[in-house]
This record gives structure tokens, C-alpha cells and sequence, in this order.
């Protein structure tokens, strides 16, 4: 009896935060596709941020995550393939939960620790810091699921391929990452998408910049990093481009995200 | 005996890293070029342990400890070489190219059927094309899945029938000629009509291949085996002729297995 009654409460209270929580979350996203549908217009994609567009912003921010991932996916997988496929005895366990530590370290942190090791001996910010701030950020990520991507895929399937006469790489190589594709390749995607929105790691790493660049040794055009400036400057352009810069991110990673699901559901 | 052996097994004994206990003891078994050898005995007797060790499988996992001999016939030189004196990666990969393994659950790798059957020749050294085509039909006639596959080579292995799947892991280990193949009660995950397939697929291969199969099956290792060992508690109890177990045997245990008193 007494059971039931907490039974009932903890299940009120939790549909209570639920509710709390979707509320708030339909009303960031309705503001912001009401604000930002209106902000928008085609000549934000043929301008720079320096003539009222937000072309170079866009293209900064891509490059340096696509930069971050060049850099960090085979790092990540790597480390991944040797912690599910090789690494034996305790300290793997001691790896994982350190890799779980770093991926749940706050981003400012890392952009902290960009700024020291990279930025100051570097002379000044650039994409290059920016981009590798990132890269810190998406390793953990590609890490876990590597690994869990990994252990997903039948004992008897490397039994097999050694059975055939494979040499363990081999098998990794041939049979275990291909049986493991789709679920790495979403895994890549939407950790891709989790660093694209980010700012605190570019924000005294990459800066950003109005101008037109494809130099990653300047300071660097960075979308999230001028919303955050835009926010905060006292006119209405202003406000409306940062407006119209949330729309256009959001909508990116929600479309990456919806992607990477519709692959995993496709192929189960 | 007039019967040629292909594998002599002497004393062994097998403990897996960390258990308590061996998990095999003392196994004295004789198997015979071109026969079928059946092994029954209640689930967790040992039959698998005893099965992987015969390919080293289980060297893949570190800390296992083995004593004993597993002798393999090296038909070049007409000797037995004891397998778990085996050392070097590439002598592995020699022995498992003569001694196949086919699991309970069908493995097709995800490429195609074409590669999947390939796979263990390139692994080999094999790179000719007309040559890889040929051993490649040649490896799925035997095993009794050409017409089925001839059209359809270049498609993925994952979207045949299990019982198709299964044949298909036959091919890719019958495409390397081996001298034994392994079978962990291959028919255990498949339907009457594709267990009937397999079957039937298994007593023509004795022909090129001698076979050692794990069954829990007793009909299966009646129908299929020339001789039968049976196993329990990671001893092996009783080995004889097939017909022999099955109509009189000597030990009591025997008879209460395979008429089903325990199991
Ligand atoms: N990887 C392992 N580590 C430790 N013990 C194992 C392992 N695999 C099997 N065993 C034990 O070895 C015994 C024999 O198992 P197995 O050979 O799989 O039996 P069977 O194939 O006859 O059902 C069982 O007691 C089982 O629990
Ligand atoms: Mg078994």
C-alpha cells in the first residue's frame, strides 16, 4: 500500500519535471524560429559578417569542426579499437572511466587548457587552436562509441575470420569495423554535430573575425563565438543576425542529428 | 587397425585462465581420416572446450592452460605433430587452414557472398583472379549452394537464409582444402528443412574431409557419425563405434544419457 503511494508520487513528480523541462525547451525553439524565420533572408549566405551577412561565420565554423574531425576521429577510433579489440586487464576499465571524465569535462575547460598550450605559445588566436580545442572535445566522443560500437559486434565473427586463417589485425580490419560501419559512421556524425554548436572552446581560441578567411593561422570566423558578441551588442541588426545565426545552427545540428537516426534505424 | 588415423589425442587436459577447475581431463581420442567423429554428452560437459582446442581457438584469450598432446597428421611427411606445440602466428594460420571451424550460430562476414568465400583464399596468399573464381564456384558447388548463389555472387551474405548462411560458412571453409573441419553443433540455430540440408551436406564432405561434430542431438550423431564419444563432466566416459554406443554401450552412464535419462 504504502508502496503504491510512492510508486504514484515519484511517478507524478517525475512527469512534473518532464512536463517543466518540454516546456521550456518548445519555448526556446518556438522564439527561436519565430525570431529567427524573420531574420532571415538570402543575402546572409553572400555576405560576411563585415557587410551584415554571416557567409564567412558559417563557413568558419564548419571548417574548423570538419578540421577537429579529420584530427580527432582516427585518434578516437584508434583508441576505441585498442580499448574493445586489445587493451586487457584492469587499467582499461581505468581508461574508460577516465575517457567518461573527459567527456563530460565543461568546455570552457578545454578551451582554458587550448589557450594555454596552444594559444600563447602561438602568439595569438587562430583556427588552427580553435579547431584542435575541438578535436579535444569530439575524441572522447569517438572513443565511447568506437568501443561500444565494437562490442556490439558477435564474438563468433572475429572467432571466425581466425578461424579462416586471419591474423587478428586482420579480422579487425576486415570484419569487425565493417560489421560495426553504420554505428561508427552515426556515431562520427553525431559527434560531429555535438562540437558544431559549440562556443566556449572557440572563445579565446579561434575568436572569430568579419572578415572573410580561409587562413586557419588568423583569427577565425566562428558562428557561435559572434552570436555570443552579436547578443550583446545594443542594436537591432545586431540582435536579428544573432537571431538568424541560432536558427541556422539549430537547424543544422537537428538536421545531422535526424540523419544519424534515420541511419541507425534503416539498418538497425 | 586397418582405418588411418588424422588426429590423435593424448592426456589432455584443459583449464580455463582464472577457473577453479580443469574444465577437460585426461581426453584419450582417436579421430579417423574421412569419418565422421560425433561428440555428445549434457551441455557444459566440455565439448566445445574440447572442439576449440583442436584449431587453438582458444589461444586468442590469454592464460588458459593446457597439458596433453593433440597430434595432427602432416600428410607431406606422414607424422604426427603435436598442434599445442605451436608457437609462431604463422604457424597458426597453417593450422587453421587445415583444420576449419564451423560455429553454432551461422558467421557470414558482412561483404559479399563472392568475398566471404574468397576471404579465407586471399587470406592465404591467393591474388589471381581466374584462380580465386574458380576456387570460389568450386568451394560453393561442394558445398551443395551454387545454383542458389551463381546469380547473385556480388550481394551482400547477410541477406541469404540462415540455413544458407550456415552452407555458405561451409564453403569459405571447405575453399581452403582442409584436412579436418570442426562442427559446433551447426544445426542447433536452424530449422528442420535447413538442418536436414546441412546434414546431408556433412556426410558428403567425408569424403574429402574427416570431421569432428559437436551435437547435443542424439538422433543427429546416430544418423550422421561413425564414431561417437561420449562426454560428461569434462571426461570423456565412453568412445566406440557409433552403432556400438547407441546399442551397447558399456558404460551405465552412457546408457542413461543417450536414453534419455539425464541430459
Ligand atoms: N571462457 C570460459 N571461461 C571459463 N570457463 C568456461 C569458459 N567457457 C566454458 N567454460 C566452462 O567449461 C565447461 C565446459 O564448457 P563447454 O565446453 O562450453 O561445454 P559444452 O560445449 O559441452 O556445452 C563448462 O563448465 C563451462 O562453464
Ligand atoms: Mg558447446
Amino acid at each position: 500500500m504504502k508502496r503504491l503511494m510512492i510508486n504514484k508520487i515519484v511517478l507524478l513528480l517525475s512527469t512534473f519535471a518532464a512536463i517543466i523541462g518540454l516546456v521550456f525547451l518548445a519555448w526556446i525553439l518556438t522564439t527561436l524560429f519565430l525570431k529567427g524565420i524573420d531574420a532571415i533572408n538570402w543575402t546572409l549566405f553572400t555576405k560576411d559578417l563585415i557587410d551584415g551577412g554571416l557567409r564567412n561565420l558559417i563557413f568558419g565554423q564548419f571548417v574548423m569542426a570538419l578540421v577537429a574531425t579529420i584530427i580527432g576521429v582516427p585518434l578516437g577510433m584508434l583508441a576505441g579499437i585498442y580499448l574493445r579489440e586489445y587493451g586487457r586487464g584492469v587499467y582499461v576499465n581505468i581508461i574508460r572511466d577516465l575517457n567518461d571524465i573527459m567527456m563530460s569535462a565543461p568546455s570552457i575547460v578545454i578551451g582554458s587548457f587550448v589557450f594555454v598550450v596552444v594559444v600563447v605559445p602561438s602568439g595569438g588566436i587562430n583556427g588552427w587552436a580553435g579547431s584542435i580545442a575541438l578535436a579535444i572535445m569530439l575524441i572522447p566522443i569517438v572513443v565511447s562509441t568506437t568501443d561500444n560500437m565494437l562490442s556490439l559486434v558477435p564474438t563468433e565473427l572475429r572467432e571466425a575470420g581466425i578461424a579462416l586463417g586471419g591474423s587478428k589485425h586482420k579480422v579487425v580490419l576486415d570484419i569487425v569495423l565493417k560489421a560495426a560501419k553504420v554505428g561508427l559512421m552515426t556515431g562520427i556524425l553525431l559527434a560531429f554535430a555535438r562540437i558544431i554548436g559549440e562556443t566556449a572552446p572557440l572563445l579565446f581560441t579561434s575568436g572569430t573575425n568579419s572578415f572573410w578567411t580561409t587562413n586557419l593561422n588568423n583569427a577565425f570566423p566562428s558562428l557561435t563565438v559572434s552570436i555570443y558578441d552579436l547578443a550583446n551588442f545594443p542594436t537591432d541588426k545586431a540582435r536579428n543576425l544573432a537571431w538568424a545565426a541560432s536558427f541556422i545552427l539549430t537547424i543544422t545540428v537537428l538536421i545531422i542529428n535526424l540523419v544519424g537516426r534515420f541511419i541507425t534505424r534503416d539498418k538497425g | 587397425m586397418a582405418k588411418e588415423l588424422i588426429m590423435d589425442i593424448k592426456d589432455f587436459s584443459f583449464k580455463y585462465a582464472g577457473a577453479p577447475k580443469p574444465s577437460l581431463m585426461n581426453i584419450n581420442l582417436p579421430v579417423y581420416k574421412n569419418k565422421i567423429t560425433a561428440m555428445i554428452g549434457p551441455s557444459g560437459c566440455g565439448k566445445s572446450t574440447l572442439l576449440r582446442s583442436i584449431n587453438r581457438i582458444h589461444d586468442l584469450y590469454p592464460n588458459n592452460e593446457y597439458t596433453g598432446e593433440i597430434n595432427l597428421l602432416n600428410i607431406q611427411k606422414n607424422e604426427f605433430e603435436n598442434i599445442l606445440d605451436i608457437k609462431k602466428e604463422n604457424e597458426f594460420i597453417k593450422l587453421r587452414q587445415r583444420v576449419g571451424m564451423i560455429f553454432q550460430k551461422p558467421t557470414p562476414f558482412p561483404m559479399s557472398i563472392y568475398d566471404n568465400v574468397a576471404y579465407g583464399l586471399r587470406l592465404s596468399g591467393l591474388k589471381d583472379k581466374n584462380i580465386l573464381d574458380e576456387k570460389v564456384e568450386k568451394a560453393l558447388k561442394g558445398a551443395a549452394i551454387w545454383d542458389e548463389t551463381k546469380d547473385r555472387l556480388k550481394e551482400s551474405a547477410m541477406g541469404m537464409s540462415g540455413g544458407q548462411q550456415q552452407r555458405l560458412c561451409i564453403a569459405r571453409a571447405v575453399a581452403l582444402k582442409p584436412e579436418v573441419i570442426l562442427f559446433d553443433e551447426p544445426t542447433s540455430a536452424l530449422d528442420p528443412i535447413s538442418t536436414k540440408a546441412i546434414e546431408e551436406l556433412i556426410s558428403e564432405l567425408k569424403e574429402f574431409v574427416s570431421i569432428v561434430i559437436v551435437t547435443h542431438n542424439m538422433q543427429q550423431a546416430s544418423r550422421l557419425s561413425d564414431f561417437t564419444a561420449f562426454m560428461y563432466i569434462g571426461e570423456l566416459i565412453e568412445y566406440n563405434k557409433t552403432d556400438k554406443i547407441f546399442l551397447n554401450p558399456k558404460e551405465k552412464l552412457t546408457e542413461d544419457y543417450i536414453t534419455g535419462r539425464f541430459g
